[in-house]
């Protein structure tokens, strides 16, 4: 089994889903020669080719909507948004082609296509690189919204991006593209989309994350168990539609919830999984659920990121305060 | 200094105002022409006039919810349908009744389009077809997308895509044009400048001498051609289509023709537009241009004319009461098509909905 970084594990997935599905294009802003800013399509154009792996004029909105084009001819566009911070261009097509194509003509036409974006901050980028705004896609009926947050995670849950009848916003973490290495097996083997994965089990609380931050999140879980309490981590990974189940039996379990978010504060997906458990699991809760996020300030410039994004000290400050209610 | 590029633009015309020929009978039944297509097309420009009119009785008596008229783009929208192959793909704006019809959407379908209903869209016939598209010059990128697989599969198909005179400013217009000619995909853009973008008129649209000159920024070629006349779109977009199936790439087409009636029924175009404008447009529109043609060159008797008006009228109403008997949508239809299979927390807010 090949050891993998998130990045590497991105660019097998495609690689391998290419191999046996000659409807698989890839296309994107430097995606072709240069394998991409981040190198996610690494080597493809050599091995598929220049007509399935598509160096585009730099224009979001085409990206987008040619996608739609393509997946209404029975092709699966996996299409890369260079940074997030530029998927906006292609918003229009997103909201009102993608994820209505299949709906306005009763299933006579569908969209099974795969915009991919790398997000997120820690990496010290210039601006408009570093936004973490999964929420506003979230929020878009029609679509799904994957975010991985491991290399084995990536890979499976790519191919099950790529292998979905329906569109699919896939994040990228970028801070955790080379953070660490596992072994993946690159034998196609896709993970299940619209559930959460448990990765840690507790009693204590449950602690929600996604995409790079359950790193620091895994990290508090750590430090909390030194300090006695048994904290449960899910991954949300699937950040539309959410499972329900997942999260409202976790907290029946522990009776307590910290969501932590690196996305602006209001509004957000953690608001949304907030609203769940009120709804559908307040008699469980011991104690108020807590958010920490980034907070509803633009996305400052690299020399304060760190400053704005969730640290392990601020989780696990917040855990203390809904144990100690 | 020296000229490293140089442009033109051509405008022609085939059958002008006075409904004479400017191409001799002899050309015109060398590009195969035959005097039975000319009644054809008459049939066709006279069935989407009178399912217009219809719409808008529709309309005005809550049959129908907001309709957007094609009085006037009538000759260039048969053109369109009468030259692309089956199996190439339509990727329309919302005027183009006729070129549906006559790629086989039922005259009920857009009924039901209009009526509210999304099962309008779900043509039965022209199967890859894309629906009608509201937000403006989007479908242009999607025309790419669709010409882009058929190059990709080597087949010899052909995307044609129509957008308006307000479309061209969009900026998915320009990029649209910019990879078509990157790629020289087999496209034609039809730009249907009917003179208003709503309120806005042409001339404060774009500060281009014509619409057609887009295509030079896209690296191919365009032409304006006069959209009030039948034979005239009918010869260009058969030249463009066939050189786009030959491997030759994309080619737009400017067809100048006029909005005679407001932007949709729920416009009243009498607050921004001179009603002598209006009157001088009449004169030039296609449907009873070509009807004249086809009487003065007694290729049609007035008998025929009657029939045909009579057996479109007959058509029309048929349609109308499929629409009118058709029964409505469950109201699980909302959430049917999201996706392919429906997940866990939409089917839980369907059994909420239902259960009120």
């Amino acid at each position: 089994m090949p050891e993998m970084t998130l990045i590497e594990a991105v660019n097998a997935a495609m690689s391998y889903e290419m191999g046996v599905d000659e409807s698989v294009i890839v296309l994107g802003e430097d995606v072709g020669t240069n394998g991409g800013v981040f190198r996610a399509t690494d080597n493809l154009q050599q091995q598929y080719g220049e007509l399935r792996v598509v160096d585009t004029p730099l224009a979001e909105s085409l990206i987008a909507g040619m996608s739609v084009g393509l997946a209404a001819q029975g092709l699966k566009p996996v299409a890369e948004i260079q940074f997030m911070g530029f998927i906006f261009a292609a918003f229009d097509q997103i909201i009102c082609h993608a994820s209505r194509m299949r709906n306005r003509t009763r299933g006579r036409l569908t969209c099974p296509m795969v915009l991919r974006a790398p997000y997120g901050g820690g990496i010290h980028a210039p601006e408009h690189h570093s936004e973490s705004t999964e929420a506003i896609f979230a929020h878009v009926p029609g679509i799904r919204v994957v975010i991985p947050s491991s290399p084995a995670r990536a890979y499976g849950l790519l191919l099950a991006a790529i292998r979905d009848p329906d569109p699919v916003v896939f994040l990228e973490p970028k801070r955790i593209y080379r953070a660490q290495s596992e072994n993946v097996a690159d034998n196609g083997q896709a993970l299940p989309l619209d559930v959460c994965f448990t990765l840690r089990q507790g009693s204590d609380i449950t602690l929600i994350s996604w995409g790079a931050m359950l790193s620091e999140t895994m990290q508090a879980a750590d430090t909390l168990a030194e300090q006695g309490i048994d904290a449960e981590v899910i991954d949300l990974a699937t950040i539309k539609p959410i499972d329900k189940a997942t999260i409202l039996e976790s907290v029946e379990k522990t009776g307590r919830c910290v969501i932590v978010s690196e996305a602006a504060k209001s509004g957000g997906v953690a608001a949304e999984i907030s609203a769940i458990i009120a709804e559908e699991g307040l008699t469980s809760l011991l104690a108020p659920i807590l958010r920490v996020s980034g907070h509803d300030t633009v996305m400052p410039m690299f020399k304060l990121e760190q400053q704005y994004m969730p640290s392990v000290k601020q989780i696990i400050t917040a855990v203390s305060k809904v144990m100690e209610f | 200094m020296e000229t490293v590029a140089k442009f033109e633009i051509s405008y022609s015309q085939s059958l002008n105002v006075s409904s004479q020929l400017n191409i001799s009978l002899e050309q015109l039944a060398a590009s195969g022409i035959s005097s039975a297509e000319l009644i054809e097309f008459y049939r066709t420009m006279l069935l989407v006039r009178i399912f217009d009119t219809k719409a808008i009785a529709l309309q005005r008596t809550g049959r129908i919810g907001t309709y957007a008229s094609c009085l006037g783009q009538e000759a260039i929208s048969t053109a369109i349908g009468n030259t692309m192959a089956a199996e190439d793909v339509f990727i329309p704006g919302y005027r183009d009744a006729a070129t549906l019809i006559l790629r086989g959407t039922k005259m009920e379908e857009l009924l039901l389009y209009w009526g509210g209903d999304s099962r309008g869209m779900n043509f039965s016939k022209n199967t890859q077809d894309l629906p009608y598209n509201v937000p403006i010059a989007s479908q242009c990128c999607h025309s790419i997308g669709i010409a882009y697989a058929f190059k990709l599969r080597k087949q010899p198909r052909v995307a044609v895509v129509v957008c308006g005179d307000g479309g061209t400013s969009e900026g998915d217009f320009y990029e649209s044009l910019n990879a078509a000619g990157t790629w020289k995909l087999p496209i034609v853009f039809v730009v249907v400048n009917n003179q208003w973008a709503i309120s806005v008129p042409r001339s404060k649209q774009s500060g281009c001498e014509t619409l057609a000159q887009k295509a030079i920024a896209g690296g191919f070629s365009g032409e304006q051609v006069d959209g009030n006349d039948i034979i005239g779109c009918h010869l260009k977009l058969q030249q463009a289509i066939e050189n786009a199936r030959a491997g030759n790439g994309p080619h737009l087409i400017e067809a100048i023709c006029y909005r005679l009636g407001d932007h949709t029924t729920a416009d009243d175009a009498s607050r921004y537009r001179d009603a002598a404008e209006l009157e001088q447009a009449w004169k030039e529109e296609p449907v009873a241009r070509l009807k004249n043609f086809l009487s003065e060159n007694q290729i049609t008797t007035e008998q025929q004319l009657e029939s045909i008006q009579q057996q479109c009228s007959t058509a029309v109403e048929a349609s109308v009461e499929q629409y009118l008997a058709t029964q409505e949508q469950a109201v699980s239809s909302i959430f049917e098509h999201m996706y392919e299979e429906m997940p866990a927390g939409l089917r839980a807010q369907l059994t909420q909905l239902e259960s009120q």
